[in-house]
């Protein structure tokens, strides 16, 4: 079993806001449902599976779904922090190629900028999960955690500050086509290196923005994606993973990706080298160099070398990445970044991409995140896509 | 420099033995019977071998560590780390009462027990041995 070719992407929609103090969660929910069903050219009646995670209002998918008033014979709530999405396209071409359903439709919204939430400030996951007593008294908040990971992998392969720097100049030289990013302006290693540390080893320019909005998809059965007007994103392969501290045998240095990305490229048939365009979730500089290993893409530990010298950036590098700014300079809705990876793959598949950044003869992409916190317990999800 | 403010932790059935220790300044890990390793955090069932036969074991309270942050952008910045116990585990910690900024990966740390807000336990912290 495979569902490799069993379901096609077929709508995307990323909100224009970055602030949205005059809507609520559940309206910008319905709002994203209602971009990505017209870019699709479908309806709302047309929709019988729903996907959502934990930034939905309410218990799993059943106030959102009760909200849109949809009639459903398929709902999945999987969540696993930001890369929820990504592994959503997957869940939903499960559910395809099994005929639980035939138009699903996956939504991410959420105002955290408005509602003033920040990486930097510790965060309750849950007074009852196992680790709470032992990690949230400690101030384990978003970026301390990853900035572990970060000083780790700097002790044990040498990486440097500006090597990560790259990461977030190449976003930028992105982001400076997209209208709605939220950071537009270009900047230098040096910038990033010099703007104030937040925490060791990690700047205020190596993290993403906090924005409110939200994106939504819409993956469907291949008769139906055949009988749309939209160029066709297939699906051709999927991993997820997960990974903790293992008992006390904590390793920072790398990601879930280990299993998530050779079980995507294995089902898609594919190897990184063919990767044309890859949307990799960027959290904070490290993330991405991380990340970026994990898949394959360079040796373990040659991550900050291969991010440097902008072989990021479209038109002049190896592997171009989020080239709609990313999570570092365009849109980060809910603190969670990975519908809006899955989003710019379709744009680049498409050709709808600014032309600036567009990847020429773009014909496979992949789509990585990482969800809740790489320096404690994190999930990971792949998707490889092609444009048919 | 003031201290930070550290919350109680919030004690359970499974994990009241090692803050009643605590609270007589005895560092506790949890080791299974069955197949001999220490683990961390605490647990009930063996996360390796998944044996119930584990048991609460005095710890040296000695370390290095493994990784950590300086929170800079906190009303007190604090230090995120990560520490390699002797008895083997690494566990997620604080490092305290010393020079946040000359702190480095591998250095060796021993236990302090810091008291948290209310009437809670005190909790298990490093610092420079
Ligand atoms: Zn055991």
């Amino acid at each position: 079993m495979t569902i490799k070719g069993k379901a096609y992407i077929m709508g995307a929609y990323e909100h224009p806001t970055r602030l949205a103090k005059d809507k609520s969660v559940a309206q910008l929910h319905a709002e994203c449902a209602l971009g990505a069903l017209a870019d699709a050219g479908l309806s709302k009646e047309d929709v019988d599976g729903y996907f959502c995670a934990g930034d939905a209002p309410g218990l799993g998918p059943l106030a959102m779904a009760d909200y849109m008033n949809l009639k459903l014979r398929h709902l999945d709530s999987t969540d696993m922090g930001g890369c929820s999405y990504i592994a959503h396209v997957a869940h939903a071409a499960q559910a395809i190629a099994m005929g639980k359903c035939r138009v699903a439709l996956i939504t991410l919204a959420g105002r955290p900028r408005s509602e003033g939430h920040s990486g930097a400030v510790p965060r309750m996951r849950g007074a009852d999960a196992p680790d709470t007593q032992w990690e949230f008294p400690l101030g384990v908040a978003t970026i301390n955690a990853y900035a572990m990971c970060a000083a780790r992998h700097m002790y044990q392969y040498g990486t440097t500050s500006e090597q990560l720097a790259w990461v977030k100049v190449a976003a930028s030289h992105h982001a400076q086509h997209n209208p709605h990013a939220m950071l537009r302006d270009v900047v230098t290693v040096e910038d990033v290196v010099k703007s104030p540390l937040i925490a060791t080893p990690l700047h205020r320019l190596d993290c993403c923005v906090v924005s409110d909005g939200g994106g939504a998809l819409v993956v469907v059965a291949p008769e139906i994606a055949k009988s749309l007007k939209r160029p066709r994103v297939k699906v051709l392969g999927a991993g997820e993973s997960m990974k903790g501290q293992m008992g006390g045998e904590v390793d920072l240095t790398y990601s879930a990706g280990v299993r998530s990305g050779p079980a995507a490229f294995a089902e898609a048939g594919v190897k990184p080298a063919d990767i044309k365009y890859a949307s990799i979730y960027d959290s904070f500089t490290i993330t991405v160099v991380i990340q970026i290993e994990d898949l394959g893409f360079c040796e373990k530990g040659q991550g900050g070398r291969f991010v440097a010298d902008g072989n990021l950036i479209s038109g002049v590098g190896k592997l171009p990445f989020n080239t709609d700014g990313g999570g570092l300079c365009n849109n980060h809705p809910a603190n969670r970044g990975g519908i809006t990876k899955v989003i710019e793959a379709v744009r680049q598949l498409r050709g709808e991409a600014h032309p600036a950044v567009q990847v020429k003869n773009c014909d496979l992409a992949l789509a990585h995140g990482t969800g809740g916190l790489l320096g404690s317990r994190h999930g990971a999800a792949t998707l490889i896509m092609e444009r048919e | 420099m003031a201290d930070r403010k550290i919350p109680a932790p919030g004690v359970n059935p499974e994990t009241e033995p090692f803050w009643t220790a605590a609270r007589e300044g005895r560092f506790l890990v949890k080791g299974c019977a069955s197949c001999g390793k220490n683990h961390w955090y605490p647990r009930a069932i063996c996360p390796f071998c998944f044996s119930d036969r584990t048991e609460w074991r005095p710890a040296s309270g000695r370390g290095v560590i493994y990784s950590l942050s300086v929170m800079k952008r906190a009303p007190e910045p604090y230090v995120m780390a990560y520490v390699t116990l002797e008895e083997g585990p690494t566990m997620m910690t604080n490092i305290v009462d010393c020079d946040f900024d000359a702190l480095k990966i591998g250095q060796k740390v021993k236990l302090v027990f810091k008291p948290t807000e209310g009437d809670g336990p005190p909790f298990p912290m490093f610092t420079p041995a």
